[in-house]
Parts: C-alpha cells; sequence; structure tokens
C-alpha cells in the first residue's frame, strides 16, 4: 500500500473526505449500534427515540448471556468444527495442487475439469441426499457385544466423532454422523478454488527445482512436505483464513445435522437468545458482539490473506 | 550390396533401446497416472460421496414417490413436476426469489462501485476507509440479522425513528407483507457490499495510472474518465459480480429463517426456504428434489443467458 498521494485541488479533498467520512458511518453503523445495546439496560432498549450513545457499561449482559445459551459450548463447537474443515483444506489442497502442478499424468484435463465442476454444483441442488447421508443410521457390517468392541465405540462416541447405537438382543450395530463434529464437517472438507490457488502458486516454483530433488531420492511427499508447502506460505494462510471464517459463518448446514443442544454451533446457538415474545436485544447484541469476536480478530489479522483470496477468485491473471 | 552382421548390429541394438524407451515410457505414464491418483484422491472421494452422487441422487429422487424417511418408494415420471407447478406456493416463490434478487443485486453493485470508487481515492488515512468498508465480509448471515431486527422494532426502531424525524409516514417493516421482503434486500445489500466492495476495489487498482494521466492531457474530466476508461475496464468484474450476486440471491436462507420464516403470508416464502420446509418439517424428499432441480436448471439458464447477453457488452484487455 505504498501509493503516492495524489495532489488534489483542496475543495475536492474535502467532498472527498466528507463521502468517506459519511459512507463509513452508514457501514458502520449497525456493527456500533449492536455494540452500544449490548452494554444498555433492558428498559434503555425499549426507549424511544432509540439510544445512538451509551450512557451505562452494563458488562452484566454478557454474563447473561453466556447463561441464557451454553455460547461458550457453541463457540467450542463451531472452533473444532472449523479447525477441522480449514486443516482438512489444507492438507487436501496441497495433495491435490501438487499433483496438478508438478506430475504429468493422462487425463489431466478431465480430473481438472471434475473439480472446477464442483464449484458450478450449487448447494441446494445436494444437499437433500446429503441430509440424509449424515443424519440417516447406517448399519454396521460387524457388530458385538464384546466389552473392548464396545468400550472402543463409546470412546469415540464420546469425542463427539460418531455416534453410534448398538442392540445387544439382535447383535445389530448402526453409526449416524447426526450431532457428531465429524457430520458438521465431513461434505465440505474438500475444496476445488483451494486446490486451484495452491496449485497456482505451485506453478512458480521451478520444475527443474523438483526434478533435481525427486532424482535425487527424495520422495514425492518428502518433497512437498519441506520444499513445495513451505514455499507456497502466503496461499495457504489466505486459504486458511478463508476457509475458516466461511465454515464459522455456515447456518444452514449446522441447522441440519445437530439437533442436541450441546451440538449446536454459534451461528444456530445465537438464534435461539432470540425469545419471540419477550425479546431481550440487549442480550441478544452482547452475544452477536461475542460471536463477531473471532470473526473480527482474523479479519484484522488476516485482512490482506483474506482479500487476496476474495478476489483470486474474481480477476483472473 | 550385402549387409554385413557387423552393420546389423548397432541397428538391431539401437532398436531395442527405442522399444526398452518405449515400455519405459509406457510404464513411466502408469505409473505417473497412479501416483497422481494417490495425490487426487482424499478430495476426490469427498467429492464423489458429497457433490457428485448426492446430485445424481437429487436427480432420481425428483422421479420417484418417496416415503417419510425419503427411500424411493415407486417411479412415477414426471408426477412430481406436474404437482409442484400446480400448487401456488411453488409460483409464489418463484415470483419472491426474483423479486429480492431484482431488489439485490443491482443496488449492492451500484453502491458497491460508489464505495471503490471513493476507497480508490489517493489519500491519507484511505487504508481506514478501506478496512470499514470490507468489514461486513466478516459479519455472519446470522448476526447480521439478529442486528437489523433491532432495527426494524416498528415502535422504537432506528428506521422508524429516521422517517419520523422526515415527517414521513411510519413502516411496519418485518411485521407487513408489503414491507417485509425490501425490509429484508435492505440488510441483505449491507452484507454483500463489504465483498463487491473488495472486489471492485481491487479491479480498479489494476487500472494503469497511464491511461487516466493520458485521459486528463486531453482535457477529460472525472465523469467522461469514468464512462471511457474505468467502466469499460472493470466490466469484467461487474459481470463476475452481476453471475455471483444473482445466483447468491437465489438462494439466500439464513434472513428468511431468522427474520420471517417465510411470512407473513408467503411474502417472503423464497424458494430455498419453500425446500427446506418440504425435506426438513414435512419429509417430503421427492418434492423437495424436484423443486431443487427446478431451481438448479433456473440458476444453470441464468447463469448461460448471463453468459451470452452481458459477455459481449464486456471489454476484454
Amino acid at each position: 500500500m505504498n501509493e503516492t498521494e495524489a495532489r488534489y485541488p483542496w475543495w475536492q479533498k474535502i467532498l472527498l473526505y466528507g463521502l468517506l467520512i459519511f459512507m463509513a458511518v452508514i457501514i458502520a453503523y449497525p456493527l456500533y449500534q449492536a455494540f452500544v445495546t449490548s452494554m444498555a439496560t433492558a428498559t434503555e432498549t425499549q426507549t424511544y427515540p432509540p439510544k445512538l450513545f451509551p450512557t451505562t457499561w452494563q458488562f452484566q449482559n454478557y454474563v447473561d448471556a453466556l447463561e441464557a445459551a451454553p455460547l461458550p459450548r457453541y463457540l467450542l463447537n463451531s472452533i473444532i468444527q472449523s479447525s477441522l474443515v480449514t486443516l482438512s483444506h489444507l492438507i487436501l489442497a496441497s495433495l491435490a495442487a501438487y499433483a496438478f502442478a508438478f506430475i504429468d499424468f493422462k487425463f489431466k484435463n478431465f480430473f481438472f475439469l471434475i473439480f472446477l465442476s464442483t464449484m458450478m454444483i450449487p448447494w441446494e441442488a445436494t444437499i437433500i441426499p446429503n441430509f440424509m447421508t449424515i443424519t440417516g443410521r447406517n448399519p454396521m457390517p460387524f457388530c458385538s457385544d464384546n466389552e473392548i468392541f464396545v468400550g472402543i465405540l463409546q470412546f469415540i462416541e464420546g469425542l463427539n466423532i460418531i455416534n453410534f447405537t448398538v442392540d445387544p438382543a439382535k447383535l445389530t450395530c448402526a453409526f449416524t454422523f447426526k450431532d457428531t463434529y465429524l457430520g458438521l464437517a465431513l461434505p465440505y472438507m474438500a475444496t476445488a478454488f483451494g486446490t486451484f490457488l495452491v496449485r497456482q502458486f505451485f506453478m512458480s516454483i521451478p520444475k527443474d527445482l523438483h526434478d533435481a530433488a525427486t532424482i535425487d531420492g527424495c520422495s514425492r511427499l518428502r518433497f512437498l512436505a519441506t520444499i513445495a508447502v513451505p514455499l507456497a506460505r502466503p496461499a495457504l494462510g489466505t486459504l486458511a483464513v478463508f476457509s475458516f471464517l466461511q465454515t464459522y459463518n455456515q447456518y444452514l448446514w449446522p441447522l441440519l445435522v445437530t439437533n442436541d443442544k450441546n451440538m449446536r454451533t454459534v451461528q444456530i446457538g445465537l438464534t435461539m437468545l432470540q425469545d419471540q415474545e419477550n425479546m431481550q436485544f440487549q442480550l441478544v447484541m452482547a452475544g452477536v458482539v461475542i460471536i463477531l469476536i473471532p470473526t473480527f480478530v482474523l479479519f484484522i489479522l488476516g485482512n490482506r490473506q483474506l482479500i487476496r483470496g476474495l478476489t483470486a477468485g474474481a480477476v483472473k491473471g | 550390396m550385402t549387409i554385413s552382421p557387423n552393420a546389423l548390429d548397432p541397428l538391431r541394438s539401437s532398436a531395442r533401446t527405442t522399444s526398452q524407451v518405449q515400455s519405459a515410457k509406457g510404464s513411466r505414464a502408469v505409473r505417473n497416472f497412479v501416483t497422481a491418483m494417490l495425490f487426487l484422491a482424499p478430495s476426490l472421494i469427498i467429492f464423489i460421496l458429497f457433490v457428485f452422487i448426492p446430485l445424481l441422487k437429487t436427480i432420481q429422487l425428483s422421479f420417484y414417490l418417496t416415503d417419510p424417511i425419503g427411500r424411493m418408494a415407486a417411479f412415477n415420471g414426471l408426477d412430481n413436476y406436474q404437482r409442484v407447478f400446480d400448487k401456488k406456493e411453488l409460483l409464489n416463490s418463484l415470483q419472491v426469489s426474483f423479486l429480492f434478487t431484482l431488489y439485490v443485486v443491482p443496488s449492492t453493485i451500484i453502491l458497491a462501485l460508489f464505495l471503490a470508487v471513493l476507497a480508490n481515492a489517493r489519500l491519507r488515512g484511505i487504508s481506514v476507509f478501506r478496512v470499514i468498508f470490507s468489514s461486513t465480509i466478516a459479519v455472519s448471515a446470522a448476526a447480521a440479522s439478529l442486528i437489523f431486527s433491532f432495527f426494524f422494532n416498528p415502535s422504537n426502531g432506528v428506521f422508524n425513528y429516521l422517517l419520523d424525524l422526515a415527517n414521513l409516514p411510519r413502516v411496519q417493516w418485518l411485521v407487513s407483507d408489503v414491507s417485509a421482503l425490501p425490509a429484508i434486500s435492505g440488510l441483505t445489500v449491507w452484507l454483500q457490499l463489504g465483498f463487491c466492495t473488495v472486489i471492485l476495489l481491487a479491479a480498479l487498482q489494476g487500472i494503469s495510472q497511464e491511461l487516466y494521466e493520458s485521459a486528463t492531457i486531453d482535457g477529460a474530466g472525472f465523469w467522461s474518465s469514468f464512462r471511457h476508461i474505468t467502466l469499460p475496464m472493470i466490466s469484467p468484474t461487474i459481470f463476475f459480480l452481476i453471475v455471483v450476486q444473482t445466483l447468491s440471491a437465489l438462494q439466500t436462507f439464513t434472513q428468511i429463517n431468522v427474520l420471517t420464516k417465510g411470512g407473513p403470508v408467503g411474502s417472503t416464502n423464497v424458494l430455498v426456504y419453500l425446500i427446506y420446509q418440504a425435506f426438513y418439517f414435512n419429509s417430503q424428499y421427492g418434492i423437495a428434489a424436484t423443486m431443487s432441480v427446478v431451481l438448479f436448471l433456473i440458476m444453470l439458464v441464468l447463469t448461460i443467458i448471463q453468459f451470452g447477453v452481458l459477455e459481449r457488452r464486456v471489454f476484454y484487455s
């Protein structure tokens, strides 16, 4: 951002700053008002005209919001879900990008198109079968009431990865991804966008470097892990910020595949603060501020990465 | 001329090496293919299980009668399609979805263009404004909906307060079937502004300053530079945004579910919400799949039309 300042005539400067400030106030107002309301008393949210400036600092609202819905648990759930998806995106995109950038193989264009087409298929064309797969009960090919076997199943269930039902009478076992972290993350663990982003970066690594390294006995995986991935750190940073934000802000999928109160994510949990009859706006806004903190930290710290990621999809070249 | 064995020898040996090279090449091609597949496999498995098979299954479901847990009971050809189009609900939802897209997409892009041009001014402190203008990227649709539900409050919300100040009649916002859809559109415009501004600003920054300088020397003012340089240069980006924003507007769900649940009297019952109700609440999987296919086809046709009509007017340098 080392741009030279342009010389504008003084009246243009005033006009530009005036417009910039005016628009900034409009854009930022909703977030500002959410913060002000989160600090107001219950009666202050009912007054007319609405309070535009804080007069009291009701930190108690935050305590109450955390009690009204198990927000810390929801935050944990969302962070686990988003981390799972992000980590998987980083690994799977690096692997696939390596194949597209460094290996000459038959049908490469065909597989490239397969990846590309997943970006064209809208979610509503796949969500009903995915909902059925993830929330359905799937019978397991083997079953036993052996203590160790049941113990292992209970351990996995305890980590909220897969849920099991064991029927000792008929000796049948079934599993479901409903209300589990894996169910939240699984359908979204691969990314075509990320693959293209990392591939673009890998293409700038000289092929000679790859050939020399692999001839010297460096295995492909080692080359990927020790040379290519460190070089592609900027692209991976972009992908990480982008994937985390996208998953954290997901709404419909978590709504469909979680029913257990303890497995909800923040976006769903937040709307549970809404009480249709007696809307406690100061609590709702405290909840909004709490769930916005992680994304705003990410937005400020990873601003450059995020913007690079967003524009990578739009401006080609 | 007799051919001595000596003369033949090198020929034969060279023939042997060619065939050896060929077979080595062939086995290397196979090996490369297998290696590439291993690198692509994790992504491919996810795509096949959660994108391609579900897409085909959605299409298949749309031709079947289904039982309450989504199993296909009987093939019934195009009956689902006939049933869906006979209902008034689908036609209403199509109308609502199109109207919503019409409210949101043009206003978002025009406003974002205005913000991007402002944020492209080379002034001291401009990066602060750029961060503020792009800040809604970090806001989830659920959080935005809750914040605006406070503003839409008919008795003491800030929107009716502003109308009172301007001596205009009050509006019932989300409570009335006339104003609910425009109200949700307004909040969606705010939510999408950050993304569109970032994309347009990146496009503006890609235009060479020399173009403007030579235009200024030729006596072109701001408007004429804007019309003859800026707009043509960023037309591919505007086109990209029109396509992406249209698709995203047609798939809007969160705002509707948090704020109105399709009401009042179906005035915000967008197609995606109708699909959600059909399979999640009414377990009509076949009907829901049919509507998904309809929406998928509409989006496909719209995208093709946009490519056909708009792309011809776009200037690619």
